[in-house]
């Protein structure tokens, strides 16, 4: 598939967005911040800023975004739907979240209580976003069970670094968060292992003698382009990846996206330089986490191609 | 709605049936495709750059040859016309966010409303077989409608009243008709050759059947490649010709 930047964002930022927000109304829920009457407000603040960009970098990939709104009707049957129904439904206790902390102070009752549903309705926007990709049947690297498991965790990775970060800046220190953080970081080195060998050794879901209901035949190969140059297809969906390129991309994105943060986030929960390393660890998951999720999509392969002779 | 319809008892299921066996690869049914439909139901099907280097552009309907190696049909080549084939169980309109992707509980034609598609494309990854086709000017999705703006349109003459790609077939290798009815010529055509469905695996249960190729009467086998003489006059008098021309 076509790696789309617009839809890599989408899901990278909503993702730091989302497991922000989740992280602070746990760790305020399990009364594990310093006290900060500005601090809760502002990180949800932050945390719906990356949330929000996220979600307008979206409506950049639509062919008519002034319809976007027709979006939200159809959440019976479609998680596209429902992504948006749960990320317009988040904005609603995330501020009440905020206003509480505000007025209420951030040990009050209804203000823990409120952090903790802030957090189950960004993560169910997470999960939404994932069935999108899950739930396509002619992609193999997506129909399966690593993707919702696998993008809640990158958000839960990417969200604590985000916490980590600003609790530095803010307090001077990130101890216990700098090292869920650094835990996240090495989770998520492992689920991307599982999911890579996983799909190494998937087989094709369709065969051209299947594709073409011609099953007398041993085997075909094509012979003959319906066209000459690109077409809508071929551009979306047809996009092959080197091998040798994803192996090198590959173990760019081991290092990038979870090896150097997990490091740097440990040496922040050791309070060496929190907030230098705090931003290192960011910058760095960033880059990697917008890398994997380019490799997301160009590693995967839509059965359609098999049509133009692509292996699948 | 994008949830699909409840089947009707005894509701029509129109689709075409295409034989393998005949169809010549001649394309002629997507150029009567592209024809009809820039002026149908989801008109205009756009060219972007068609007379440049890289034409490239929206059709409903694209002609592959493949050539199968063993089996009963023997070596043979086969083309194949690949069109959205009207699933009965269609993902491509279960992830359509908006409603305009839609099948019809009527016919079970699948269509997509111009009017609310907000272009988000997700229906064409949802499709295995790439029926899809973006219109990047108008920026909607837009497919195969199976001419419904010409099997119902009662300007026609009856017999004119089918897809345009059926009409245009000169090896009349696409048929049309209702694939619910047994006695209808469609479903019998399926039952006496054998119709399939393309990718049975992916549970998409498309309305369209492809018949697959003859048994091969006359055992093929491979023939050596005639290869060029390389000596003697001709060959002589070439190389003198490709010497001099080539100082
Ligand atoms: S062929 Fe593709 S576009 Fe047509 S109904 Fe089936 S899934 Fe939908
Ligand atoms: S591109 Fe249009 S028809 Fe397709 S899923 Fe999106 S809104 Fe629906």
């Amino acid at each position: 598939m076509t790696p789309a930047s617009s839809v890599l964002l989408l899901t990278t930022l909503t993702g730091f967005g989302y497991g922000l927000l989740a992280w602070l109304g746990l760790f305020n829920a399990a009364g594990a911040l310093p006290r900060g009457q500005w601090f809760g407000p502002v990180v949800i603040v932050v945390a719906l800023g990356f949330a929000s960009a996220g979600l307008m970098a979206s409506t950049l990939h639509l062919g008519r975004p002034e319809r976007a709104w027709r979006a939200f009707s159809q959440w019976r049957s479609s998680w596209l739907s429902r992504e948006g129904v749960a990320a317009v439904l988040t904005y609603l206790p995330a501020c009440g979240f905020a206003a509480l902390w505000w007025f209420w102070g951030q040990d009050a009752a209804a203000t823990r209580a409120l952090g903790l549903v802030s957090a189950a309705f960004g993560l169910v926007t997470v999960g939404c976003t994932a069935m999108i990709y899950a739930s396509l049947i002619p992609i193999r690297q997506w129909h399966n069970r690593h993707t919702v498991p696998d993008y809640l965790v990158f958000a839960i990775f990417s969200g604590a670094v985000l916490l980590a970060v600003m609790q530095a800046a803010w307090f001077g220190h990130s101890g216990t968060v700098a090292l869920v953080a650094c835990l996240a970081a090495l989770l998520a080195l492992v689920l991307k292992f599982a999911y890579w060998r996983f799909i190494d050794r998937q087989a094709p879901l369709t065969t051209l003698t299947s594709a073409t209901g011609v099953r007398q035949a041993a085997k075909m190969h094509a012979l003959d382009q319906p066209h000459f140059s690109q077409n809508y297809i071929l551009r979306e969906m047809g996009f092959q990846l080197a091998r040798k390129h994803a192996a090198k991309l590959r173990k760019w994105t081991y290092v990038l996206a979870f090896i150097a943060p997990a490091i740097f986030c440990a040496l922040a929960a050791m309070d060496v330089a929190p907030v230098v390393f705090g931003v290192l660890a960011l910058v760095t998951t960033g880059a990697g986490l917008f890398l994997e999720r380019w490799l997301f999509f160009a590693e995967a392969t839509h059965t359609a191609a098999i049509y133009y002779g692509h292996t699948i | 709605m994008t949830s699909l319809p409840q089947p009707q008892i005894g509701a029509k299921k129109l689709g075409l049936v295409i034989d393998l066996d005949t169809c010549v690869g001649c394309h002629a049914c997507a150029v009567n495709c592209k024809e009809w439909n820039t002026g149908g139901h989801s008109a205009p099907l756009p060219d972007y750059q068609p007379y440049g280097v890289e034409p490239d552009g929206l059709w409903f309907n694209r002609i592959h040859s493949y050539e199968a190696e063993g089996g009963s049909c023997g070596d043979r080549t086969v083309n194949f016309p690949r069109s959205c084939l009207h699933c009965e169980e269609p993902q491509c309109v279960t992830v359509c966010p908006t409603g305009a992707s839609y099948k019809r509980a009527e016919d079970g034609i699948v269509l997509v409303n111009a009017d609310i598609c907000i272009g988000c494309k997700l229906c064409s990854w949802a499709c295995p077989y790439g029926a899809r086709e973006f219109d990047e000017n108008q920026g909607v999705m837009k497919k195969c409608t199976l001419c419904v703006d010409r099997i119902y349109n009662e300007t026609l003459p009856e017999a004119e009243r089918q897809p345009a790609c059926v009409l245009t077939c000169p090896s009349k290798a696409r048929h049309f008709g209702d694939l619910n009815d047994p006695a209808s010529e469609v479903s019998i055509l399926v039952a006496l050759r054998e119709g399939q469905d393309l990718m049975p695996e992916l549970g998409y249960r498309p309305t369209n059947k492809y018949l697959p190729p003859r048994k091969a009467k006359i055992p093929v086998s491979a023939q050596p490649a005639p290869t060029a003489s390389t000596a003697g006059f001709g060959s002589a008098l070439l190389n003198l010709v490709d010497r001099v021309l080539s100082r």
